[in-house]
């Protein structure tokens, strides 16, 4: 291993989450002004030109805050929460490709920071690690809320990781490979994952609005049952790494949507811009699709907050078990059997 | 129990059908329903740099008006305190002297003329009464504070400016 690999590679990381702060800071924004203009309203307006500097006022109210810890709050694992929320939201991004390699002089630096031949799987790891975080900041916080909004996390992830794990089977018959980066490769072009597998994605999505606790799946925060649910007690910049871990949650679900199944970095007439671009530009401009798309994925997220109600807990049970997943054992079947009979057995 | 009403009509709740059930169409239309009010103007005024305009008929702060000369057109008649439904105006008359004649337009002026702003209804009774078209309800809002003493209006406070001042 060369020093250079690990400077590239050190790089890579800093700017990646560096980029995902940034996007998690600026959805908050991004959040309300989506609500209000759904809403006929304005949004934030007052800081800075259009409100843009309004995460930053919030982030230096969320530090200024006074920080309570509650008396019989388990104190080691109220702390620990937040850190693990952010924690596990972050390492999401290590496998995702962001753009093709690029080539500066003779060395070829991929835009991945790991290219890792069980890629899928990792995401699917992290994104039910995920939960660690919820539910332990909702037990230490000793009170009954939170521990229900912290249950109410456990069992809604559980129900719909199965839906999602089987959704992804239907996927890899169709890609043949678990690496993130292979499967970017296969759907070059135009050839999206989405048009060969469309029940599939849609599970996907369902899921990972759920994994993601975002509305209509945002059972363990509901205010109006649950106060805040699981970081009712939690204040200060505590609290903001519990907000601020769901915007990541919400980027990375977005960026792993776009890589599985709208084809990443890849759109259409991509060759000639390759070949036309250089070996530095053409890749960045990749990534620049890949953004839009994952921003369009962000915009998703927060048109559907704004329209659906949220699911009652027997519905929320209801459809991830007796709906998504018997549809996505479908989705196998049918995805095995129509390729068998393309590859004549 | 005899039916409050004469409607007849009773509510059955049908069983959902499939495409209920699927609840994805209903989803869209919700959808489509509110990316078309991404697109429509915001009905927010954005307050302290713009100001909703008041109807032609707003009755706001009171002020007591001056004529063409710049005298103050009122002669402390008192009609208007008597009018007024919420007792919130007092005042004390006095003569005019022959040095005031370019202040007043009448012999008799009001020294002291006070609104009560807490007590006054902005009915506008007071204009309707003033023989002398002296008093308009014509003025912004009135803005809050803090004591009871302040809101108190005299006649510092209500006389329009004097006409060079403008």
């Amino acid at each position: 291993m060369d020093i250079a690999f690990v400077i590239e590679k050190f790089v890579l990381v800093a700017i990646i989450f560096g980029i995902s702060l940034v996007i998690a800071m600026y959805s908050t924004y991004a959040e309300r002004k989506v609500a209000a203009f759904l809403q006929d309203r304005l949004g934030p307006d007052r800081a800075g030109p259009f409100g843009i500097l309004q995460p930053l006022a919030d982030g230096v109210k969320m530090f200024m805050k006074e920080e309570i810890v509650p008396s019989n709050a388990s104190k080691w694992l109220f702390m620990v929460g937040p850190g693990l929320a952010m924690l596990t939201a972050c390492i999401g991004t290590a496998v995702i490709p962001w753009g093709s390699p690029i080539a500066i002089g003779d060395r070829i630096i991929p835009l991945q920071v790991a290219d890792i031949n069980v890629g899928l799987l990792y995401i699917f790891g992290v994104v039910s690690l995920g939960v660690y975080g919820v539910m332990i900041g909702g037990w230490a916080s000793n009170n009954k809320y939170s521990l229900l909004s912290a249950i109410r996390a456990a069992s809604q992830n559980i129900s719909y990781e199965i839906a999602m794990g089987l959704s992804i089977i239907a996927l890899l018959l169709v890609t043949g490979t678990m690496s993130l980066k292979e499967i970017v490769d296969g759907q070059h072009g135009w050839r999206w994952n989405v048009l060969y597998q469309p029940l599939g994605f849609l599970l996907f999505m369902i899921c990972s609005f759920a994994e993601t606790n975002r509305a209509p799946f945002d059972l363990p925060e509901c205010e109006t049952e649950l106060i805040g649910g699981y970081h009712t007690e939690y204040s200060s910049m505590k609290l903001g790494f519990y907000l601020f871990a769901e915007y990541i949650n919400m980027f990375v679900s977005a960026a792993v949507m776009a890589t599985l199944y709208f084809g990443g970095y890849n759109y259409p007439g991509m060759d000639w811009v390759l070949a036309n671009t250089g070996p530095v530009i053409g890749p960045l401009i990749g990534t620049g699709v890949f953004f839009i798309k994952i921003f369009a994925f962000i915009f998703f997220f927060m048109w559907v907050r704004w329209t659906i109600p949220r699911f009652r807990y027997d519905q929320l049970m209801h459809l991830g078990w007796k709906v998504l997943i018997p549809l996505a054992i479908a989705n196998i079947v049918v995805t095995g059997v129509v390729i068998a009979v393309i590859e004549g057995f | 129990m005899e039916p409050l009403t004469s409607k007849k009509k009773v509510l059955e709740q049908k069983p959902l059908s499939f495409a209920e059930r699927m609840y994805l169409p209903a989803i869209f239309k919700g959808m489509a329903i509110t990316i078309s009010h991404f697109f429509k103007k915001e009905a927010t005024i954005r307050y302290p740099e713009v100001q909703r305009e008041f109807s032609t008929n707003f009755r706001g702060m009171h002020s007591l008006k001056r004529d063409e000369e710049g005298k103050e057109r009122c002669t402390a008649c008192g009609l208007c305190a008597l009018s007024c439904p919420a007792e919130a105006i007092t005042m004390i008359a006095a003569e005019r002297k022959p040095e005031e004649i370019d202040l007043y337009r009448e012999e008799k002026y009001a020294s002291v003329y006070e609104i009560n702003m807490l007590r006054c209804i902005f009915c506008g009774l007071c204009e309707e009464a003033c023989p002398k078209e002296a008093i308009y309800l014509d003025g912004p809002i009135v803005p809050s504070d803090y004591l009871r003493k302040d809101f108190i209006y005299g006649k510092d406070k209500l006389v329009e400016q004097p006409l060079n001042k403008k």
